[in-house]
């Protein structure tokens, strides 16, 4: 700094810093807000498949996610390969979706509660059994907004 | 401030924009940009207990009956296909305008096939062995099929793709092709 005080007498004055932090500040708050962390880890494998009509989930804080697919490697050991499905941070059987969506719901006001949307986010190998499972939790918690989760392809499908 | 520059010296904000930066880095690795995508459909309500069974008002010709087994083959209507032809067909179903109500349909007319659009419905049903994969396709394949003809319709009708319809237009179109896809009631064979 010394050495900037120095020069100020010369003709030339240095380039003033004193906004920088103003412009960081200003992306820092930027990607503060559009930030989503992470919620959960993910306990199960979930490779989605690809589809072209796929439309883009909005407003991300009303969508409850139900994973399904094969436990993770370091998981396989005590749990087996058998596709489970992960809710918040667990496994969770069938029957507790209900409890699930309703959970989700209290958290929220009446409003967003009617406008909460599942995204089942599901690997492909999983065989349609359990989905089924799911969706019929899902009428009887008279919960009907659903989202299948999956990768854009903009290809034709093969 | 100022007035008391000689006394107290200011403080040095140099360091305040590489604390900045370092936020600024950590939020950018753990922001995911990416947008969750997906197929948006929504559930029927579980039919009442006491309530019988809907009178089967459709007309056989007017449903699209698409199975799906365990071994990921379809059979459409009672006879076997293969993915990539389901658009195909599901578009002559729709669009075939069998009584001539429907003035802007170009379908071939064939008596097997649909009515008119709006009555047409596109059943689905799946085996509990199916691939969720498998399943995924079906449903976009059909929803691909709906989407072809709004699109169509929309540039005969309004000039523009469909994606870029007034509220009011959208919906007219999507009056023209209502997209109804019936899955059926999940049964529980033998499992």
């Amino acid at each position: 700094m010394s050495k900037f005080k120095k020069k100020q007498g010369d003709s030339q004055p240095a380039i003033s810093t004193a906004s920088l932090p103003d412009i960081v500040f200003m992306l820092l708050f930027f990607f503060m807000v559009t930030t989503v962390m992470r919620e959960v880890t993910l306990l199960v494998e979930v490779k989605l498949p690809a589809a072209t009509e796929v439309e883009k989930l909005r407003r991300k804080n009303l969508v409850s996610y139900i994973y399904v697919g094969k436990p993770t490697r370091p998981l396989q050991a005590t749990f087996g390969t058998e596709p489970r499905m992960q809710l918040n941070d667990t496994y969770a059987s069938v029957e507790q979706i209900q409890e699930f969506v309703g959970q989700e719901r209290d958290a929220r006001n009446e409003e967003e509660a009617k406008a909460l949307t599942n995204s089942i986010k599901a690997d492909g190998e999983v065989k349609m059994g359990i989905i089924t499972d799911i969706k019929q939790e899902l009428r009887k918690a008279q919960s009907f907004k659903l989202n299948y989760a999956t990768r854009r392809d903009l290809k034709d499908i093969k | 401030m100022a007035r008391n520059k000689r006394a107290i010296p200011e403080i040095n904000a140099g360091s305040m924009a590489d604390i900045a930066f370092l936020l600024l880095i950590f939020f950018l690795v753990t922001t995911t940009m990416d947008v969750d995508t997906g197929i948006q459909r929504k559930l029927p309500p579980i039919p009442e207990e006491d309530q019988l069974d809907p009178p089967d008002q459709a007309n056989k010709r007017n449903i699209f009956i698409v199975l799906v087994n365990a071994y990921d083959q379809l059979l459409v209507n009672e006879e076997p296909m293969q993915v990539e032809d389901l658009k195909e067909k599901a578009k002559a179903f729709i669009d075939n305008n069998g009584d001539g109500s429907c003035t802007y349909c170009r379908g071939a007319q064939s008596p097997q096939l649909s009515d008119n659009p709006t009555k047409a419905i596109v059943s689905l049903q799946n085996d509990r062995g199916t691939s969720y994969e498998m399943y995924i396709k079906v449903q976009n394949e059909l929803a691909a099929a709906f989407s072809e003809l709004r699109e169509d319709i929309s540039m005969r009708k309004f000039d523009k793709p469909f994606a870029e319809l007034s509220d009011e237009e959208s919906k007219e179109v999507k009056g023209m092709y209502p997209q109804m896809i019936s899955e059926a009631e999940p049964k529980n064979i033998g499992s």
